[in-house]
């Protein structure tokens, strides 16, 4: 049987984990490489980093960090972040990095998806939707440029487009939930799940290992993704996994 | 050495980064020369299957690899690797593959036969149900969870050369295997411990001088 999904996310700037991660068993909190490692034995499935550099120069050494975190880890693992051409998917994924994630640049130019799914195959490429309530709508609108832009997509009509033109897998944040922690957007989910049938990820709002259980059981996500409650151990992956198993949730 | 066959479909980084990690000899080629001195082969491959058996056959692979094989040398075929080793395919029209396990490669329906939904592609941590537990590729795995991601799954038509498979939205063959002849639907090579085990096994079954024929 297919198991849930436990994904931690790192920010890293310029080669470098931001966000003080704080990990007594590691020299340099900064490293992206020894944080990954960290995560692995803890049990994650997977790793998501979203590279947050401004800089041309900062992209550049996002390569290298890449290239390390595939030689050092034998786990899967998503680079998003200011990824704009089939060129920068390209470079990512020879360099090691199993899937690429797409925001902004899908938003504003939906045809490379289609490129990226035709070249590298759906599997690899993931979008990230960034969703916000709208009460004028009466759903979800889609936000680009993490979270500054409102663009004119309602979010379950954008996922269904993203999934036609060949997006393997949608990484959804609520921006609602976002840093709120008390619990993921379970109407949200719901609402995508319902519309494709490429796997979904959860993302926006994890406070505690309950609310893994909810967004499992409730919205049945395929994965659930979460930054902070990891970097500042308020929880491990591990205690996540423990109460995840208590709850009947099948995981690694 | 284990020759790691470059041509020109998917992740090969990963995968000799995984043999560097476990301290075994590799080269990453096209070049039959260099790939006949090894004593065994590794078939990566991700993307679609009627472009890799262009490829495969564009760079003179196809016929080295059958010969090869033909003569006894170990075989591990991995993710797209795995399904070439069989009779065809369906994915974008019917495609011949390599022809060295009998059985085809069809594209999961999405539904099971109760009409549960089941996504496509079948992604993430799945069980490894072990039918041949003895069998030199699976040794020293007790109970594992791999990393699968595919949309095509293999149809064997020998129950036999199902080695271990998977529980999806039908029985998933994982590990596939018949006399010299290995394939592995997962990723190893990013399939945590259990992964990394069923690399060892394959170099240590080459390392030994293959399986008997």
């Amino acid at each position: 049987m297919l198991t849930k999904r436990i994904i931690p996310c790192l920010d890293v700037k310029d080669g470098r984990v931001v966000k003080g991660i704080q990990f007594v068993q590691i020299r340099d909190a900064g490293d992206p490489v020894e944080l990954a490692t960290v995560y692995d034995e803890q049990g994650a499935d997977e790793l998501v980093f979203l590279d947050i550099s401004a800089s041309h120069e900062g992209r550049k050494t996002m390569i290298e960090v890449v290239r390390e975190v595939a030689g050092t880890l034998a786990i899967p693992f998503t680079v998003g972040g200011g990824i704009g051409s089939l060129e920068d998917m390209r470079a990512l994924l020879r360099a090691g990095a199993d899937k690429v994630s797409l925001n902004s640049a899908a938003v504003r130019k939906p045809e490379l998806i289609t490129e990226g799914s035709d070249f590298f195959g759906a599997q690899c490429i993931v979008v990230a939707i960034d969703a916000r309530y709208d009460e004028s709508i009466g759903s979800w609108r889609v936000y680009t440029h993490g979270g500054r832009n409102a663009t004119e997509w309602e979010v379950c009509d954008w996922a269904k487009h993203v999934v036609e033109r060949g997006a393997g897998e949608i990484l959804l944040t609520s921006m609602d939930q976002d840093g709120e922690k008390t619990g993921f957007d379970i109407n949200l989910l719901k609402a995508v799940q319902q519309v494709v049938d490429v796997p979904v990820i959860a993302s926006g709002g994890a406070g505690n290992a309950q609310h893994f259980v909810d967004v499992f059981k409730e919205a049945d996500a395929d994965a659930a993704l979460a930054a902070s409650i990891f970097h500042y151990k308020e929880t491990s992956v591990q205690s996540v996994k423990g109460e995840l198993k208590e709850n009947g949730v099948h995981v690694r | 050495m284990i020759g790691i066959i470059d041509y020109g479909m998917g992740n090969l980084f990963s995968v000799s980064k995984a043999l560097e990690r476990l301290d075994v000899p590799y080269c990453l080629t096209n070049d039959p020369e260099q790939l006949a001195e090894c004593e065994g082969l590794i078939l990566p491959g991700v993307g679609a299957f009627p472009d890799a058996m262009k490829s495969l056959e564009e760079t003179g692979m196809k016929d080295f690899v059958l010969s090869k094989v033909g003569d006894g040398m170990p075989l591990l075929g991995i993710c797209l690797g795995m399904q070439l080793l069989f009779d065809e395919s369906d994915e974008g029209g019917m495609t011949e593959g390599l022809g060295l396990l009998p059985g085809s490669v069809v594209r999961f329906k999405g539904a099971d036969s109760d009409g549960n939904r089941f996504k496509v592609p079948h992604m993430g941590w799945n069980h490894l149900d072990q039918h041949h537990p003895n069998s030199p590729i699976l040794q020293n795995i007790e109970d594992g969870y791999v990393y699968f991601v595919h949309s095509y799954y293999v149809q064997a038509k020998q129950r036999e050369d199902i080695i271990a498979s998977a529980q999806y939205e039908t029985e998933v063959p994982a590990v596939v295997g018949r006399a010299n002849v290995f394939g592995a639907q997962f990723h190893p090579e990013k399939s945590g411990e259990t992964g990394m085990t069923i690399l060892r096994n394959f170099c240590d079954l080459v390392s030994k001088g293959g399986v008997e024929l």
